[in-house]
């Protein structure tokens, strides 16, 4: 029963707006903060409307960094940030496809095994194992290197679970007809497989991009050098607790740049995100 | 030669579950074979061993000359097409039906010319560039045959393909399907768990039961002398009457070797009429129920006001009332004995 009434109508309305705007603000502040100069945003009278420093607060923050704490300009964190993210979210994809593949659709000696062995990582985030997987990445001499960056955060049970149970829901009759096809077990998994799968790759793609994308603690450990830094380890840094000044609207400038791949990812790959966790259809 | 050859073929699962019992078969080259029996009786797993879709647990099976149990489904030279028409959903028709000839390195200008000769025999010329979701049912099922046409192999194999179909579009291309195996004249194995689309398409009609060949042969002689009592029920609509026969045996009717053990009469409702004289076997029944399917009629009855429940056709309409008491007659040639024992025909 659909019942037409004004307040009805209106108040989720309401309440949806505020949530909204309770989201938004704070965003919002920071963008107005990153368009004007330090010392209007530090006598504490900053208004809310766009000020005139734009152009040179952003210029300042991509190419030529603070003058104080951290001596990379933004665009070189961005840069390794994006390098993260994707080696991140493409390197959970690849491998979680093949893991999945030979699981679902190989039989070999302890395959139930090789699955719950995977399924247990899921206990065992980064933050649980960190010590033990420094100390090897250490030892491999990966500090400061994107493999080091990268390959702990790689091995993903997540994807590994949900490739598996698409996988299993492909009839069976699609790989009888590839084998009567003259299609090996790759050629499968090449043409028609990971066609299939499109979707659900690209759902994995957009989580995983911005759990990439967003890592601090991982980062934070393994990198030393200035140039290896990721834009939200960067944020951090741009803030001087002590005697120096913080130059707020870099600083503000470097959290809208910092949030803007996730979004742009979100957007642009909306549509097959949605398909790709809520599709049946085959 | 493309024959089928299968000698006491066997399947055992895993579970130690006997799913083909030793099935010896020939299928002559070009020949339309259908295998037809209940769910579980094993012709979908015995065609999937001949696509080697299974592998063969004893005996062997060859195609042509030569000896496949050990062959790949891909190098055996078949195609199959598949009850839920497994078509690559990612792919156009075009590339549906070009993908095995692809795989196998035939030349481009090849394949076009295969896949548009197929689509013009098929009919699915104006969806070649469609998806296959974009197909109704029977456009598939086209699409699917098409797939498995292109190829030119020396056997098809359908295991059930039109039981996806509406009732029509089912006649329809079953019609469709005997007439392009007449013109490519290509050996065909068909499952299918109809028996009218068996006695329809079928050159060797294969009853199996239970893992086993009940009988095979031309659907009509199946037909007319089926050789046990499972093929007598499972061979015709509406089925055969059959009647467990009292030890002494009905009045007025002679064998020409008495069997020991009890028999089982079977009268297919056809065979039966409507009679006030007595025949040389006759029947009084009570009308319990009355079907009238158009050019003809069924009557169902009890024998003797409560007995086994007889099927008797008629034709036309005219249809007695439910309750009356009637009588049917049958002809000596037209009657079926076997053993209730050994289940095997007597006469």
């Amino acid at each position: 029963m659909v019942e037409r009434r004004r307040l009805l109508d209106f108040l989720p309305h309401l309440i949806l707006i505020i949530g909204v705007a309770i989201v938004a603000f704070p965003v919002y502040v920071a963008f107005i903060a990153s368009t004007w100069d330090a010392a209007t945003i530090s006598n504490g009278s900053m208004p809310l409307r766009p000020g005139p420093h734009f152009a040179e607060n952003y210029y300042r923050t991509i190419f030529v960094g603070t003058s104080s704490s951290t001596r990379e300009p933004v665009g070189t964190m961005m840069l390794n940030s994006l390098i993260m993210a994707l080696t991140i979210a493409i390197g959970k994809i690849a491998i979680s496809l093949i893991s999945a593949f030979a699981v679902v659709y190989f039989r070999f000696p302890f395959r139930m095994t090789a699955f719950w062995i995977i399924f247990v990582t899921l206990m065992l985030p980064v933050e649980v194992r960190i010590f033990p997987t420094y100390k090897i990445v250490a030892d491999l001499n990966m500090l400061d290197t994107f493999a080091g960056l990268t390959i702990p955060l790689i091995a993903s049970a997540t994807a590994t679970l949900l490739f598996r149970q698409f996988f299993m829901t492909v009839p069976d009759e699609l790989v009888e007809a590839s084998k009567i096809d003259g299609a090996g077990p790759m050629k499968f998994f090449v043409d028609t497989l990971v066609p299939l799968s499109i979707t659900s790759i690209a759902a994995m793609f957009v989580i995983q991009f911005i759990y990439g994308w967003n890592q601090y603690l991982w980062p934070l450990l393994i990198t030393t050098k200035d140039n290896m830094q990721t834009i939200v380890i960067a944020i951090k840094k741009m803030i001087v607790t002590q005697d120096a000044l913080t130059e707020w609207q870099l600083a503000m400038a470097t959290a809208i740049l910092a949030m803007l791949p996730p979004v742009l990812v979100v957007v642009v790959m909306q549509k097959l995100f949605v398909k790709g966790l809520v599709e049946t259809e085959k | 030669m493309s024959d089928v050859r299968l000698q006491s073929v066997r399947k055992v699962y895993p579970g130690g579950v006997e799913a083909v019992k030793g099935v010896s078969l020939e299928i002559a080259d070009g020949q339309f074979c259908v295998l037809v029996g209940p769910s579980g009786c094993g012709k979908s797993t015995l065609l999937r061993m001949v696509a080697g879709l299974e592998t063969i647990s004893g005996g062997t099976c060859s195609i042509g000359d030569r000896e496949v149990n050990e062959v790949e489904p891909a190098d055996r030279d078949i195609a199959m097409v598949f009850q839920n028409y497994a078509l690559y959903p990612h792919m156009s028709v075009y590339d549906n039906m070009a993908y095995g000839l692809r795989n196998r390195g035939t030349p481009k200008d090849e394949i076009d010319r295969r896949v548009r000769e197929a689509a013009r025999i098929l009919e699915v010329e104006p969806f070649l560039e469609r998806r296959p979701r974009a197909l109704s049912g029977g456009q598939r099922q086209r699409v699917a045959m098409g797939r498995a046409i292109v190829r030119k192999p020396k056997v098809f194999l359908f295991d059930e393909p039109l039981s996806n179909l509406d009732a029509k579009l089912r006649i329809q291309m079953r019609v469709e399907i005997k007439k392009l195996q007449r013109a490519l004249a290509t050996t065909s194995i068909y499952v299918t768990h109809d028996q009218l689309e068996a006695m329809t398409l079928a050159d060797q009609l294969v009853v199996m039961n239970k893992g086993q060949v009940e009988q095979a042969g031309a659907p009509i002689t199946l037909y007319e002398r089926p050789i046990t009592i499972f093929v007598a029920g499972f061979i015709g609509a509406p089925p055969m009457n059959l009647l467990d026969l009292p030890v002494t045996g009905l009045p007025g009717l002679a064998l020409a070797s008495p069997p020991s053990g009890p028999v089982t009469l079977g009268i297919r409702p056809e065979h039966l009429e409507l009679s006030a004289e007595a025949g040389s076997l006759s029947l009084d029944l009570t009308v319990t129920a009355v079907e009238a399917v158009g050019a003809e009629s069924y009557i169902y009855g009890a024998l003797g006001g409560q007995g086994p429940e007889i099927i008797v056709r008629i034709p036309g309409r005219d249809l007695p009332a439910i309750g009356t008491s009637l009588r049917a007659i049958a002809r000596p040639e037209n009657l079926h004995f076997f053993s209730r024992e050994t289940g095997l025909r007597l006469n």
